[in-house]
């Protein structure tokens, strides 16, 4: 599934990615911690194929299709999904018509017939359902005047309906009070599957009690340090990340 | 953003509607004096007192000066090498039925995708097509009759209705109002009249699709809309141009007068030759456009999407006269290329309790110019009136100009004015967020675009809206038909 070799990307001249490798296999959820700085909002952005950074070294594929090759929307297209930490503001863009349009471009570029009106309000309501939301969000333009957790929760909407092989959420756990989180993860955990893949990209433990991970990485100054079971997640949350750098240091 | 596949695209996109039409024209020689004036007067075989009024407007009009204060930059136009008349051949046996049109004018509506043929009879529009400077086609004038509505062109209501047009015509904008409007009043050459009677809400929308075609002929529309009152009526103007290598002048004059409780929507979809990416061989549109809300509650709206030309000079504007009426202005204008633009409203309050809505949306990219020029006044009798102004600049690109001159003067103390005002790019993060949910950077610049002009395509009638969506998509996606 998602294969990451030896990547290197720089933002103007300064490195921030130093040889990050990570392999994610289909149905494992990941997720990658670490102190602020570490690269690990650059590596979702990175993978989805945001301007503005340079990728000097390295190979990055999903299903063996390299992504670095592609533009963004061809990533999309090819089954990657992020979900902002920031989630952007479309004014006068109706979320509905957004959706719709961004699921028919996906089918078309994979071949796919294009949803109608009908069809598509239909598998609209099934989503619904799965994440227990109202239709409230629909009738919005995209994002504007939500609430922080409406936001979050209007991505993993977005997620479930252009249901991706790979989701990266970048720190989908920021801003959020611990009901709208509960919200969230539950919406994650609907859509789990065998052949879906998650990387969890989060700053704190909190996330994870709720999205319980395969694997936990540590990122540190753009390489992975670490990595371990759930309980890595648990004893950075009780000792901080200092250690495993003072041990990295030292080896 | 400096530079990206679609702005590229968009800023290079040639215009899409360019071919000229074959077909012969009985095309008057350059030059104006009070001999022209009367002998287009005579060609249209017009009652003294409209040759009358012609002459009265060009002795004025030698006498004025050309306006240099709108921020838009050409040559001198020498009035004396444009052709003043222009009609299609055999205007004696004008046809009666779509049938009866010449066929190669009939294809270039076709090219145009100009719906005059049956479907869009059927969907309930009638078409008064304005090829050149005569009128050629008018369809569902039987039904509109039934009503009692008059929906023809301006030389025939000369004819049949002399006493409305002696009643009404030049009653909003008078030939001295300013020099292309007198200019104009003196040489015009066909246009629309709708009258709408006592009571009556006009059964269709009415649509008239303007286009300028005889080389070098500066094109004169003149526009004459009066609803009686409690009547209403919505009209739709939109046009498209061969492309060209001169400069056409074209001076329109679009007059409205809606009396007690009467509502008139005037929506346009405006998109002629813009001229080459150096600005070279586009339309100057000099247009004025006034309202008269002369009547108590009475309303109208504008509504316009504003695509084309090299250079516009246009401010649909609204005298509030009667107690609580209502003026509206919603627009669009979308510039590129070498395009300018000099564009806005007036919103004159002259009665108590009047009310009047302003929402512009500019759009800027290439090295264009464009200009947002509004005013609003509140007289000393204008008690308890009420202005809302939001204007909304986006640019693409960063080559482009956009200004926002608001003009605000207000004599009585009771009113109540909101202004807002922005300014921006589409920013990367709105393009790189859609095209992470697998839209191409195209259709994502034309989806951020068009929600941006959303709360003005809500104003426009549907079948008009998908239009100017449609119309908006195709400059954004610069694709050459």
């Amino acid at each position: 599934m998602l294969s990451v070799k030896g990547l290197r990307a720089k933002v103007g001249d300064e490195e921030i990615l130093k040889g990050l490798d990570l392999t994610v296999r289909p149905g494992e959820v990941h997720a990658i911690m670490g102190p602020n700085g570490s690269g690990k909002s650059t590596f979702a952005h990175v993978l989805s194929g945001r301007d503005g950074y340079e990728v000097t070294d390295g190979a990055a594929s999903l299903d063996g299709v390299d992504l670095l090759a592609l533009s963004p929307e061809e990533r999309a297209q090819q089954g990657l999904f992020l979900a902002f930490q920031y989630p952007v503001e479309l004014p006068g863009v109706n979320n509905t018509y957004f959706l719709k349009a961004a699921l028919n471009s996906i089918r078309k570029a994979r071949g796919e017939e294009e949803l109608d009106a009908v069809s598509f309000l239909r598998l609209i309501r099934e989503k619904l359902k799965i994440l227990h939301l109202d239709d409230s969000l629909l009738k919005r333009a995209v994002n504007v005047g939500f609430s922080g957790g409406e936001k979050k929760r209007n991505e993993i909407f977005q997620m479930a309906l252009l249901e991706p092989k790979l989701a990266i959420l970048d720190e989908t756990d920021s801003g959020l009070d611990i009901d709208a989180l509960r919200i969230v993860a539950e919406g994650v955990n609907a859509l789990r599957s065998p052949e879906r893949s998650v990387i969890l990209v989060t700053h704190y433990q909190r996330l994870l009690d709720y999205i319980e991970p395969d694997v936990v990485h540590v990122l540190y100054k753009g390489r992975i340090i670490r990595t371990g079971g759930k309980e890595l997640a648990l004893e950075l949350e009780e000792r901080g990340y200092g250690w495993i750098i003072d041990e990295e240091h030292a080896a | 953003m400096t530079s990206t596949p679609a702005v590229d695209d968009f800023v290079k996109s040639d215009y899409e509607h360019g071919f000229v039409t074959e077909i012969e024209s009985e095309t008057f020689p350059p030059g104006l004096d009070e001999d022209v004036i009367r002998a287009i007067s005579a060609r249209k075989g017009e009652p003294e007192f409209m040759t009358e009024w012609r002459l009265k407007a060009f002795r004025h009009w030698q006498g004025m000066a050309k306006p240099t204060w709108a921020a838009v930059d050409y040559p001198p136009i020498d009035f004396q090498a444009i052709s003043y008349f222009s009609a299609p051949k055999r205007p004696e046996d004008a046809p009666k039925s779509l049938d009866e049109i010449d066929p190669v004018l009939r294809e270039t509506y076709d090219k145009l995708g100009i719906p005059i043929e049956e479907q869009k009879a059927l969907a309930g529009i009638a078409v008064d097509a304005v090829f050149d400077s005569v009128s050629v086609a008018t369809t569902f004038r039987a039904t509109l009759a039934e009503a009692g509505v008059i929906f023809c062109s301006i030389s025939e209501a000369v004819h049949d209705y002399p006493e409305l047009i002696q009643q009404y015509l030049g009653s909003v904008v008078p030939h001295t109002d300013n020099f292309y409007a007198c200019l104009n009043a003196a040489v015009f050459s066909d246009g629309t009249f709708v009258y709408i009677p006592k009571g009556v809400r006009c059964p269709m929308e009415l649509s008239t699709y303007f286009r300028i075609n005889a080389r070098n002929t500066g094109q004169f529309e003149r526009t004459l809309i009066v609803a009686e009152p409690g009547s209403y009526v919505s009209y739709l103007e939109g046009c498209t141009a061969p492309q060209r290598d001169e400069n056409q002048l074209h001076a329109a004059v679009v007059e409205l007068v809606a009396l007690d409780d009467a509502e008139i929507k005037y929506s346009t979809v405006q998109n002629w030759y813009p001229g080459d990416a150096e600005g070279r061989g586009g339309i100057y549109n000099f247009v004025t456009k006034r309202g008269d809300c002369r009547g108590a509650r009475s309303k109208i709206s504008w509504t316009q999407v504003e695509t084309g030309s090299a250079i516009t000079w246009k401010y649909p504007s609204c005298l509030l006269r009667g107690e609580g009426s209502i003026g509206e202005f919603y627009s669009v204008a979308v510039t590129k290329g070498r395009q300018q633009a000099d564009t806005g409203t007036k919103m004159i309050h002259l009665a108590p309790n009047t009310r009047s809505t302003i929402v512009s949306k500019g759009i800027s990219a290439g090295r264009s110019t464009q200009t947002y020029r509004g005013l609003v006044r509140i007289g000393q009798r204008a008690a308890g009136a009420r202005n809302h102004t939001q204007c909304d600049s986006l640019l693409i690109g960063d080559r482009c100009t956009a200004n926002t001159l608001p003009y605000i003067e207000v004599k009585h103390p009771g009113a109540r004015m909101e202004h807002e005002a922005t300014t921006s790019k589409i920013s990367e993060d709105e393009l790189f967020y859609c095209r992470s949910r697998g839209l191409g950077e195209e259709d994502a610049v034309s989806m951020i675009v068009n929600g941006f002009c959303k709360e003005v395509f809500n104003e426009l009638p549907m079948e008009f809206a998908v239009e100017a969506q449609k119309l908006l998509s195709i400059s954004l996606e610069g694709a050459v038909g």
